[in-house]
């Protein structure tokens, strides 16, 4: 392997050639160089994307300081190299390395992958590829760095079973340093002739870690699963998801990019989890319970995170603010805080209801980028079974209000594809739109514009919609026709997503253990950046599938058996598969389900967690106080 | 009334690699880091008001940036320092110094611009030397630049070959390159242009800017 020196001398000579290379030397203002040589825990953290987008994920940060907080550990960082430097590190020898230190990825003790969407996976193998460790796990030695991997795709870690010797499964925030310690004994006590399994059934003893290589599947003849059953009585049957009990301190000191990033902004996580049920959400279903941070702790990080990194922008982010529960007192102490100091705050997911826009008057010195909200649904029927109940009053008179209060631009966020679906739920989009453009022409001219983008729903690992086919590409398409004729109007901007990008993350949202050879023969034919719209690489998927004997349809328009057993059903997110299944049940007679704040549905979450409620009891856990049924009977007993 | 502050700064090791338009920002947010407040433009979309006297190709490293910032406040005596603690490491300040409000913009002052160009590879002296001479004697140097014919032998003040010079902390001496370039707007002379001509690739040469002159 090449030293930090070695590697340095080489990128000195190659980085002109490649499009962007400020991507690839670091020396940001907050990275962190620990001294290596003193530090005996060393953590790479990747993002399998390129700089430009993994330097503003929030999740790589909050591991980046969790572990660069050990005295005893440093973390430091690598991005997916963009195709021009991948194909020049190959050329030059040069092997994937750290930003923060130049040091080999090989060299380190633990590689983590970030993998928040499916269409990284590519990418990943493509990095263990240029660090020279084997991309297959089975292959892979002590001499080798321990592979891990987190994030929301990870709730299916199937497909990427091969590539991967440990899941974490849940939030990263503790089990990072359970993982960290276990590697750290394990390779202070045992000798040289230590085997990667023994490390392995050291590792599965951690609550929330899965090790896929310890556990075997077995199939029917239809193709689904028999059975999970564990190889080794150290590995649990079921490997239930970590969260932390309360939320700890966000991160501040942000590592600050010295190029143009997507996402040029400080964020400040106010909530995690949400409360409303969406069917179609994974979010919703996979990040429960609803946990807060009080108003003083996110304002005081919000100042610390602008003034450690001079930030121009800040977000301040959960799944649905307009849910937390001093949402004003939040905004009205941020807007004074930051007034005058040129910085803007953006506050995404709020509720379509006219206080929304009192927020973000609040929030916002001017009224620039455009107002966003998410209806998803445009008829009634449609609205019920996705569980986002909005009338069509409320999306009119709220999207009126924001034309009349000055804002020039709305966006109005859509999904078609839902389960059932028709035409006629589409046309519905289309006829909202116009209504709202009409409205919005009435009180503020003909010079506003309604930026209307349409995604297509893809059903999710672990959600209510868990059982349901994908609509066919001929059904999107006719639906994707129609809203383009319907919405001809120059006001109107429409975006729709292309049907090949849906098709993608189909396959590889459910995909079972089969897919992990897929993936491989994909990537070895040359599929990588795959979230990327001028990287596609259908031929190379298709032929992957081919090659393996497996259908593509076998994974996407295939209506579930009410009885399967899913490839992910031994990650338990502790969302009950009952729960899941009633949902589905009442999704298909239309009945909805309100916020679970003020009535629980028994989702599975307080059973399962009872202990680490208990251990941080207070008000920012959001679930509404249940009496257990064991409670109810002891109660009783004095009557009889 | 905002005072305007003018900055000289070096730029090496993997700053680099950041181009004119992110140095803008790095400025913004340092400024920021530092408490500085910058003074904005007016309009629907203000902007810090930031100058940058000359723009740096990428890969160059250089020893006189010059940048003017317009603070709000007046400049206490521990500014450098302030600024120079919020800067990342591969940006050091050399001397700051509050000039003339009104002065004209700092990018029509510049003139020209001196580089040294250490060449990475062993070089042929005697092969360099005679194409060095014939540049020079040349009336003309006809090349295209982005599509646009252009002549850049007007714009070589100067050019000369160093065989062996000792670049410090680099026991091996090095051969280098001297050039001045004229640097108006509109009338640039490049460096990598200059090392194209004399068939020099520019990864195998480190270049730095040394000096810019200004009116």
């Amino acid at each position: 392997m090449l030293t930090p020196t070695q590697i340095e001398q080489k990128l000195d000579r190659v980085l002109l050639k490649v499009s962007k290379p400020g991507r690839y030397v670091g020396g940001e203002v907050n990275a962190t160089a620990k001294d290596w040589g003193k530090t005996p825990m060393r953590v790479a953290l990747a993002f399998p994307d390129v700089y430009d987008i993994g330097i503003s994920n929030v999740g790589l940060q909050i591991l980046y300081d969790q572990v660069n907080d050990r005295p005893d550990a440093l973390a430091e960082r690598v991005y997916a190299p963009w195709v021009d430097m991948e194909a020049v590190m190959r050329e030059e020898g040069i092997p994937l390395y750290s930003l923060e230190s130049l040091h080999p990825i090989r060299d380190f003790d633990i590689l983590g992958f970030t993998l928040p969407y499916e269409t990284l996976f590519t990418n990943a193998l493509s990095m263990l590829d240029l660090a020279g460790i084997p991309v297959r796990a089975a292959e892979r030695t002590m001499a080798h760095p321990l592979v891990i991997a987190g994030g929301h795709s990870t709730m299916n870690p199937e497909p990427m079973h091969a590539f991967i010797d440990a899941f974490a499964i849940g939030e990263g925030e503790e089990v990072i340093h359970d993982i960290v310690e276990v590697v750290k004994q394990f390779k202070s006590q045992q000798p040289e002739t230590a085997r990667r399994e023994d490390l392995l059934r050291e590792l599965v003893k951690i609550p929330g870690v899965y090790i896929p290589s310890l556990y075997r599947v077995e199939y029917l003849d239809d193709g689904t699963v028999a059975e999970v059953s564990p190889l080794v009585t150290e590995a649990p049957k079921k490997v239930i998801k970590r969260l932390v009990a309360k939320l700890p301190p966000p991160p501040t000191k942000f590592i600050v990019p010295n190029i143009e990033a997507v996402h040029n902004r400080v964020s400040v996580e106010i909530m995690r989890g949400c409360t409303r049920g969406c069917r179609f959400c994974q979010a919703g279903m996979i990040v429960r319970p609803v946990r807060e941070r009080p108003v003083a702790e996110v304002v005081a990080a919000a100042e610390a995170a602008v003034k450690a990194t001079g930030a121009e922008e800040l977000a301040l982010l959960s799944l649905s603010s307009s849910d937390y529960t001093n949402i004003l007192e939040l905004v009205t102490a941020v807007g004074e805080k930051f007034s005058g100091q040129h910085l803007s705050v953006s506050l995404p997911s709020l509720r379509i209801e006219s206080v929304s826009i009192d927020l973000m008057e609040k929030i916002k010195g001017r009224r620039t980028g455009g107002f966003t909200l998410a209806p998803e649904a445009a008829s009634e029927r449609m609205r019920r079974i996705i569980n986002k109940f909005i009338p069509d009053e409320d999306i009119i008179n709220t999207a009126r209000e924001i034309y009349a209060r000055g804002w020039v631009t709305l966006k109005l966020y859509f999904m078609i594809g839902h389960p059932s679906e028709t035409l006629e739920d589409v046309q519905a989009i289309a006829d909202l739109c116009k209504r709202v453009l009409h409205e919005g022409r009435k009180v503020a001219g003909n010079r506003i514009k309604l930026n209307v983008g349409v995604s297509t729903f893809i059903p999710k690992p672990h959600t209510p919609f868990q059982w349901v086919a994908c609509d066919t590409p001929e059904k999107i398409r006719a639906k994707q026709v129609l809203l383009r004729h319907e919405m001809r109007d120059k006001n109107i901007k429409l975006t729709l997503t292309s049907i090949e990008d849906s098709l993608l993350e189909a396959w590889l949202t459910r995909g079972d253990r089969n897919i992990a050879e897929v993936i491989y023969s994909a990537w070895k034919s040359g599929a990588k950046f795959d979230a990327w719209n001028d990287q596609h690489h259908f031929d190379a998927w298709y032929a992957a599938f081919n090659e393996h004997g497996l259908d593509p349809e076998f994974y996407t328009y295939r209506q579930r058996r009410t009885d399967e057993i899913f490839p992910w059903d031994h990650i338990s997110s502790a969302v009950r598969k009952e729960f899941l299944f009633q949902d589905f049940r009442q999704s298909l007679e239309g009945q909805i389900r309100v916020d679970c704040r003020e009535h629980c549905f028994a989702c599975g979450i307080l059973p399962t967690f009872t202990s680490v409620r208990r251990e941080n009891p207070g008000e920012h856990w959001k679930c509404p106080e249940v009496k257990s049924p064991a409670r109810k009977q002891v109660e009783a007993l004095p009557v009889l | 009334m905002s005072r305007r502050i003018r900055v000289t700064f070096a730029k090496t090791g993997p700053l680099r690699y950041i181009g004119h338009l992110d140095l803008h920002k790095l400025w913004e947010r340092a400024a920021r880091r530092a408490g500085v407040s910058l003074a904005y433009s007016q309009g629907f979309h203000p902007q810090p008001k930031i100058q940058l006297a000359s723009a740096l190709p990428l890969g160059f490293s250089s020893r006189c940036e010059v940048a003017d910032l317009w603070v709000e406040d007046e400049p206490n005596p521990g500014l450098q320092d302030e600024l120079q603690a919020a800067l990342p490491s591969g940006i050091s300040i050399q001397s700051l110094q509050e000039v003339d409000e009104r002065a004209p913009a700092l990018q029509t002052q510049v003139t020209a611009a001196e580089f040294e160009v250490t060449l990475l590879d062993e070089v042929d002296t005697n092969a360099l030397t005679r194409r060095l001479s014939a540049l020079l004697e040349a009336d003309s140097l006809p090349r295209e630049r982005r599509g646009k014919a252009y002549d850049l032998r007007p714009l070589i003040e100067s050019l000369s070959f160093s065989a062996a010079v000792s670049v410090e902390p680099v026991e091996t001496p090095a051969p280098s390159l001297h050039l001045h370039l004229t640097a108006r707007q509109g009338a640039t002379g490049r460096p990598e242009e200059v090392l194209a001509e004399l068939g020099i690739a520019v990864e195998d040469a480190r270049i730095e800017r040394t000096k810019l002159i200004f009116v």
